[in-house]
């Protein structure tokens, strides 16, 4: 197992951070953004939903287990690019 | 052996999924011969508690890191499973739908906060912590605030939060089998707690895991089988999470024009419009409480201690979020569905000619009808429905034979089962890895270390017991209260403690007392001292006020006090990538090193 040099851990952080920027942009939005035109997205029908009914209901939560995933992926590819990952 | 089980999960758990499906079957025959309802309610409930027992006692463990950790063997999607029923409790399983059928729109804010906190576990928490390799939380506060006094502070929060929540969770087992084995109430919360002990006392985290995983196999069959059967025979289409949007326009007509529904549009009770019964305020203050009380409680963050790398750490979250979503999208079908029929078939009916279902729930309490126009007909207002209904009478709703309304019973008995297991075991764990070892004796042996926590499990699960079978009314009010709890004394501290070097021990000690105090004292204010309420937020999401005064205290306090040791920014390093051992593993080394 070879060590990891202070520049490597210092681009895999930067990398690891600005990942967790957008991740948590993503889920912002999907927790709190658009529910907050809720009232406006009712007026759409989507598959029989009212649109903002739908999103709290499944879009949401959706696009949760999405993020979680995509996520995972990107990180574990982040720590591929730096050499840092597990063996 | 145990090689060969790892090895072997997906043949063993499609094989017990088999055999569960076939015995279901077979007890639908049973009830066809004309077996009696009391019988197969018996059979259910003791086949699936022994199935529980015998993997608990197949589990059983003397080694230290499988009884905290299950020796981090557990692959990604059979921890999302285990976590999926750690997650999901009684209350999700019986109670969620109701409130969507009660609250509409508004409910929705328990099914956002619910799910949309794993992606705080999985960004900001569970890769870092499992790095660490710490057995418990508060085992990873004491180390990164070095000292007993953090740790301390950590096992004070967890044991707020965890123990009102297995109070409710043992409550929820005693009404699922007192109402299906016709126990008395106290009798039957004494028989779930044995189902309780049995699985985790022998094996720890171990024991746990596997039943976990054979929990979520039976609540995810039994919470879909009877609304997919309902959707099928409603819309002729077996996909509920999907067909409900029409089964909402048929709603939302009726709210318009039934003569019986005035109530609803005097009131403005419609289904599907948002902050009628919640403003804005409390709908996105709960949301945020629930989320970050997710990322913060101890039962669900040591899940991720047991997985074989930080990489499985990180899927494993969305393995996790996979499993309770699949539920979680499926209870708004639940309430429509069950609205759908009230709506439509039940109201405007002679009230002493409705449905035996109606009656069967009467009976027990959930259902209550009282006719408040005195035209002896069933009105909006005339007709109250428990939470606990919606699902509990699905099946007789839908027309369904008895043996799914057991399938129904198992369900729930498994979901609080399974949460209950990881509740007692974060906090028997806490006692006695981090009070009695790492406090008082850290030179116990681990025979004695293991002796000490079946010790404590049984003692904290008594005494939970004891206390829920006084019924407890508050006990059950305060279950909600716990994410508040959990975000506002513990998130803070975690987050920073990976995220923010700078972060220290006077700061996050500070920090967790201040968010933890805010929180207790609106809670307790509020509920008890007749305290007004500040902004007009309901003491559920009291996390409001907590967690921003713990992020301001710990990071003023920080700044204000020296930064931490050259020594401990070096560990926050290593806990940000994941190669290299693990803060216990080399500990253990040190100590080997050192004879």
């Amino acid at each position: 197992m070879s060590t990891i040099s202070p520049e490597q851990a210092r681009a895999h952080w930067a990398k690891s951070k600005s990942l967790m920027w957008i991740s948590l942009a993503v889920w912002f939005v999907f927790s709190f953004g658009i529910h907050f035109f809720v009232k406006d997205l009712n007026a759409i029908t989507f598959i029989g939903f009212p649109l903002g009914f739908y999103m709290a209901a499944q879009g949401s939560l959706l696009a949760f287990v999405i993020l979680c995933f995509w996520f995972a992926k990107r990180q574990n590819e982040i720590d591929e690019e730096c050499g840092v990952s597990e063996d | 052996m145990k090689g060969g089980f790892l090895d072997n999960l997906g043949k063993v758990y499609g094989i017990y999924t088999g055999t569960f499906i076939g015995f279901v079957i077979f007890l639908a025959i049973l009830e066809q011969l004309g077996v009696p309802n009391k019988i197969i309610g018996y059979l259910f409930v003791f086949m699936t508690i022994g199935i529980y027992a015998l993997i608990g006692i197949l589990s059983r463990t003397t080694q230290v890191s499988e009884y905290y950790v299950a020796g981090r063997s557990v692959p990604a999607v059979y921890n999302g499973m285990a976590t999926g029923s750690d997650w999901m409790s009684g209350a999700s399983f019986v109670g969620m739908a109701g409130t969507f059928y009660a609250s509409g729109y508004d409910g929705l804010a328990y099914a956002l906060g619910w799910t949309g906190g794993f992606v705080l576990v999985a960004v900001l928490m569970a890769p870092y912590l499992r790095k660490f390799g710490a057995y418990t939380v508060p085992d990873f506060l004491g180390t990164r605030y070095g000292g007993n006094f953090a740790r301390a502070v950590g096992i004070i929060v967890l044991l707020s939060c965890s123990f009102t929540y297995v109070t409710a969770q043992i409550y929820a087992t005693g009404i699922i089998t007192s109402r299906f084995l016709g126990l008395s109430f106290e009798v039957a919360v004494f028989a779930g707690l044995v189902g309780i002990l049995v699985c985790s006392m022998l094996g720890g985290m171990r024991a746990v895991t596997w039943t976990q995983v054979a929990q979520y196999i039976i609540l995810i069959i039994a919470y879909l089988t009877p609304v997919v059967i309902l959707s099928a025979k409603v819309t002729g289409v077996p996909i509920p999470q999907i067909m409900y949007g029409q089964v909402l326009q048929e709603i939302a007509r009726l709210e318009q024009t039934s003569e019986f529904l005035a109530t609803v549009r005097e009131q403005n009770l419609f289904h599907t419009a948002p902050f009628t019964r919640m403003d804005p305020v409390n709908f996105f203050g709960l949301i945020f409480c629930l989320m970050l009380g997710t990322a913060s409680l101890p039962h669900v963050l040591m899940r991720f201690f047991t997985t074989p790398s930080v990489r499985e750490a990180r899927v494993s979250v969305g393995w996790s979020l996979l499993f309770i979503f699949l539920l979680y999208f499926t209870a708004p079908a639940y309430a429509a569905f069950a609205k759908y029929e009230v709506y439509a078939n039940l109201l405007g009916k002679p009230i002493t000619d409705l449905p035996a279902w109606v009656a069967i729930w009467k009976n027990v309490g959930l259902v209550t009808i009282t006719d408040i126009g005195k035209d002896g007909l069933l009105h909006f207002a005339d007709l109250k429905l428990n939470n606990d209904a919606i699902v509990l009478a699905t099946p007789e709703i839908a027309g369904l034979p008895y043996v799914i309304a057991g399938l129904v019973a198992a369900g729930g008995l498994a979901a609080a089962l399974s949460t209950a297991d990881g509740l007692l075991l974060a906090i028997s764990n806490a006692l006695s890895h981090d009070v009695y070892y790492r406090m008082i004796n850290p030179h116990a042996d681990t025979a004695r270390r293991l002796m000490i926590s079946r010790v404590l499990l049984v003692v904290v699960a008594i005494l939970a017991a004891y206390t829920a079978s006084t019924k407890p009314s508050d006990i059950l009010s305060m279950v909600a209260w716990a994410f508040s709890i959990a975000a506002s004394g513990l998130f803070c501290a975690l987050v920073l403690g990976v995220w923010w070097k700078r972060c220290n021990t006077p700061g996050a000690v500070a920090g967790m007392i201040a968010g933890f105090g805010v929180c207790m004292y609106y809670l307790i204010g509020t509920r008890y001292g007749g305290m007004p309420e500040w902004f007009g937020v309901k003491n559920i999401s009291a996390g409001v006020f907590g967690i921003p005064v713990a992020f301001i205290t710990t990071v003023v306090v920080s700044l204000l006090t020296k930064a931490p040791s050259q020594e401990m920014q070096q560990l926050i390093d290593d806990i940000r990538v994941p190669r290299g051992e693990t803060f216990i593993d080399r500990e253990k080394n040190a100590l080997a090193g050192g004879h």
